[in-house]
């Protein structure tokens, strides 16, 4: 990461409090429901957030995580009468499994290579899902039962679902801060930046890029299983590549290099898509318009460019470098490299 | 030959940086019509950066560079070519997907005055045995030799030859020098990076010596032969 | 004449045969094309389906409303679709060359979604129909064969084959080629490449467009036909090797016969042997069959 603290770091006492107030207050303002997708689809983007701005691979099969967790939940919970908790960490399993089996092959090559393997890799899952017995095909796994947490609490009410949810999902945040601010965090970090390096001091780098993506899946699991529970009903839907888009988006809309940025990015295109529900075509053009606009003008998302005008801001005396708009690939992007390469 | 009052190339006051760091910090020099200079200097001083800054490919620089009397600020590279310049980079640039000939052929006639295929062929004799070779099977002789014989149908005056010598042996460092004699003959005006002062002192009627992105000596043939002792320290040689 | 091969009717392989060969035409013109973007740009064009879809309706539109039939659309729609990219490349597009590819690929996603959305409001779900310009076929004893699929077949394989050959052996493909290597230098000899780049995303889109004109008497002409058929294609680039070639062409009709095979050897498998086929390749060959390590 860059060494100028964001304005988030330096003032996180304040954002905690002032977050956590939030958090609690929100059901009484909001409706559980609408805020429960929020969170997964938080989570969701954060898992992929994790991949593209942190590790630098650009994930396109994020879904086929999500999905296939939701279906692993929902079969384990409704068939197989698991405990609600049990059954989204079996599917946060199930999901990390794909994981690591996916990642075993896409990490061979980098870069938009690794990209279409991920995305070959969820449409592959995908089918899978339409054509196996237990999914339910186009109908999908209804009625899943929201059961009793721990067989004691009773997660039928939605506020209550609402806090349980809130804190998986904020315990979910709290461990991705710790694993990009830990030393594996920082080899990941450099590896993003300059891999030539990383394996010239000694990194097993494939290994690294195997346990955040598998990392990645899991958390993308945790979301998918969740949400499960929450809607009670698993589809095809949350293994289709639109799934997969969407979490993009949220990413690059909140800023890709940021702990807030998938939140806000969540809130951004699950309130759009919510709005603009009776509409399904204007969905995806105001989507594919956010797209563009985004990635024309607004590189850093919107918690990066905040980000970046108040350490702008905030300086005085000798200037610490602003975060450049982030190049998620693996490529050393050296100044001469890139004079040197690139067609201006 | 008749004094022109308009140099070939100009360059005053030229910074230039990559990214945020700055590589040169302030280059003087002209060339005139028929001369050649060599830039010379240690590794990392800046010649090859100076070179690209007039061949237009350094996006971020300030200063002035004048081709035949036009300013080149703000032109893309394939416009600086039209004024009569060609490069032939320190790593030669050869096409692996494409054959010697091909890669001969490549850069277009942009204005007339270029050397033919068959004059080129005759000056490199070597290159026509090895026409339809693919590009990166020749030696590092012949590469070089293939480098500097594409440029020279395209009409341009102006050589830029990065470290022409580089990684050769003897015999064929021997060739180069003539091929270049030849073209100073030719009339073409030629600027050029080397760190081989030997070479570069029986070729150049005059020398920059770079350090540390400036230029910190400039000296011409007869200086050469009466401050030999002072100019080698200079060096390092 | 046996009536049955490896105990399945012969008139059923025939037919199989003929569909996959049908499909293998689609995806190779559709991987030709994105590897041609891909070579030269380094920009995976996410647009691609979305181009071809345009390319459909432009057919279509060209019908409807000018009453041009099929033999103008096969050569107006291209052209209209590959001016959409040259215009796109032009105005938005090179602007992302600087920063990392990846927003390249982001922006013509973006635009697909757009595209999709825009038609898919104009048109809904439901495919437009579109006739067959050349009815009729070849009645062998084995099977009928349409005399359209015929052509889309034959007309494929040539535009395929000339693509190949401007590439690989004209003056023109031999700028490409370079200019795919090494962009700067190419640019000192006095070669126009940002010219040449927007061009070339053109060529790439046209030949999206043509084959949209080729699918629409074929498939149903629909705003969801692009989104349908994009992913197998990013498969079957990936199994061809990315920016090769000769991969696209091979791999495009290769596992369109894979496909139509595997529809009457094992039915419901079809719709993931390209997935599963391209599996495979890279755990043996990470690079494709025709690739090159990077």
């Amino acid at each position: 990461m860059t060494a100028t603290p964001s304005f988030s770091e330096r003032h996180w006492m304040a954002l905690l409090i002032a977050g956590a107030i939030v958090l609690l207050l929100a059901p009484f303002v909001a409706y559980p429901i609408f805020l429960m997708k929020l969170m997964c689809f938080a989570l969701l983007a954060a898992s992929l957030n994790l991949m593209v701005g942190y590790v630098g691979l650009l994930s396109f099969g994020h879904a086929m995580f999500f999905g296939s967790a939701g279906y692993a939940t929902a079969h384990a919970v409704k068939v197989w009468g698991f405990d609600p908790a049990l059954g989204v960490l079996f599917g946060a399993a199930v999901a990390a499994a794909i994981g690591a089996t996916t990642g075993v092959l896409a990490i061979r090559r980098a870069g938009i290579a690794f990209s279409m393997i991920t995305l070959a890799c969820a449409q592959l899952v995908y089918f899978i899902a339409l054509r196996a017995p237990f999914t339910g095909g186009e109908d999908g796994i209804q009625n899943v039962p929201r059961g009793k947490l721990l067989g004691l609490l009773s997660l039928q009410d939605n506020l209550t679902l609402y806090y349980v949810v809130m804190v998986t999902v904020v315990a979910a945040f709290w461990l991705i801060w710790r694993v990009v601010h830990s030393p594996f965090g920082q080899v990941l970090t450099a590896i993003r930046d300059n891999e030539p390096r990383a394996i010239s001091l000694g990194y097993r780098v494939n290994r690294y890029k195997l346990l955040a993506f598998t990392l990645s899946a899991a958390l993308a699991g945790l979301a998918g299983g969740m949400k499960s529970i929450v809607f009670q009903i698993a589809t095809l839907t949350d293994v289709s590549w639109t799934t997969s888009g969407e979490a993009l988006l949220m990413g690059i809309v909140g800023g890709l290099q940021t702990m807030l940025g998938p939140v806000v990015g969540a809130m951004v295109v699950v309130t759009m898509a919510n709005q603009l529900s009776a509409f399904a075509e204007a969905v995806l053009i105001v989507q594919g318009a956010v797209f563009v606009v985004v990635v024309m003008l607004f590189r850093r998302g919107i918690v990066g460019e905040i980000n970046a005008f108040l350490a702008r801001r905030a300086r005085l005396g000798p200037s610490p470098e602003a975060p450049a708009a982030p190049p998620p690939s693996q490529s050393a992007r050296a100044g001469q490299a890139a004079d040197a390469k690139s067609v201006s | 030959m008749p004094e022109h009052k308009v140099p070939c190339l100009e360059v005053r006051g030229l910074t230039g940086f990559y990214g945020e760091t700055q590589a040169l910090h302030g280059i003087d020099f002209v060339v005139q019509p028929g001369e050649a200079v060599c830039l010379l200097g240690r590794n990392g001083a800046g010649k090859t950066t100076t070179l690209r800054a007039v061949v237009g490919l350094l996006s971020k620089r300030r200063g002035h560079i004048a081709i035949d009397g036009r300013p080149t600020q703000g032109m893309a590279p394939e416009d600086i070519a039209r004024l009569g310049v060609a490069y032939c980079p320190e790593e030669r640039g050869i096409f692996a997907s494409l054959d010697v000939e091909e890669n001969l052929l490549l850069p277009p006639v942009l204005m007339p005055g270029g050397m033919t295929v068959d004059e080129i062929y005759t000056l490199f004799p070597n290159l026509k045995l090895r026409r339809k070779s693919p590009g990166t099977r020749l030696s590092g002789g012949e590469q070089q030799m293939l480098a500097i014989a594409r440029i020279l149908r395209t009409g341009a005056k102006l050589l830029l030859l990065d470290e022409p010598t580089e990684g050769l042996a003897p015999v064929i460092i021997e060739k180069i020098g003539q091929a270049i004699g030849i073209l100073r003959q030719r009339g073409f005006t030629i600027l050029m990076v080397e760190q081989n002062f030997r070479f570069a002192s029986g070729v150049g009627d005059r020398f920059y010596v770079i350090e540390e992105g400036r230029v910190v000596e400039h000296f011409d043939r007869q200086s050469l032969a009466t401050d030999h002792a002072r100019i080698e320290a200079l060096l390092g040689v | 004449m046996p009536d049955t091969l490896f105990g399945f009717p012969l008139a059923a392989v025939a037919g199989q045969v003929l569909v996959g060969m049908i499909n293998g035409s689609l995806y190779s013109l559709m991987s030709l094309g994105l590897a041609i973007i891909f070579g030269l740009l380094r920009v995976v064009n996410f647009a691609h389906g979305a181009q071809y879809m345009l390319g459909a309706f432009v057919a279509w539109g060209l019908l409807e409303y000018l009453g041009l039939n099929y033999w103008w659309a096969l050569v107006l729609a291209p052209l209209v679709v590959g001016a959409s990219g040259v215009a796109l490349e032009r105005t938005l597009l090179r602007r992302l060359y600087h920063v990392d590819h990846v927003y390249a690929l982001l922006l013509t996603f973006g635009f697909a979604l757009i595209l999709e959305g825009v038609f898919r409001y104009k048109f809904g779900a439901t495919g437009q129909p579109y006739p067959n310009p050349i009815a009729g076929g070849l009645d062998t004893p084995m099977a009928f064969f349409p005399w359209y699929r015929l052509w889309v077949i034959a007309a494929s394989m040539g535009m395929c084959i000339l693509t190949w050959f401007v590439i690989e052996r004209t003056k023109l493909g031999s700028y490409l080629r370079a200019a795919t290597e090494n962009p700067n230098l190419v640019r000192t000899f006095g070669v126009r490449v940002p010219r040449m780049l927007m061009l070339t995303y053109g060529l790439g889109v046209a030949l999206a467009g043509f084959s949209g004109v080729m699918a629409a008497p074929i498939y149903q002409v629909n705003p969801l036909m692009g989104s349908q058929l994009i992913i197998v294609v990013f498969a079957v680039v990936v199994i061809g090797g990315m920016g090769s070639i000769v991969g696209a062409i091979v791999a495009g009709f290769g596992l369109g016969v894979i496909e139509g095979i595997t529809k009457l050897v094992y039915p419901d498998g079809a719709g993931m042997v390209v997935f599963v086929v391209m599996l495979i390749v890279l755990a043996v060959r990470p690079q494709g069959l025709f690739g090159s390590l990077r």
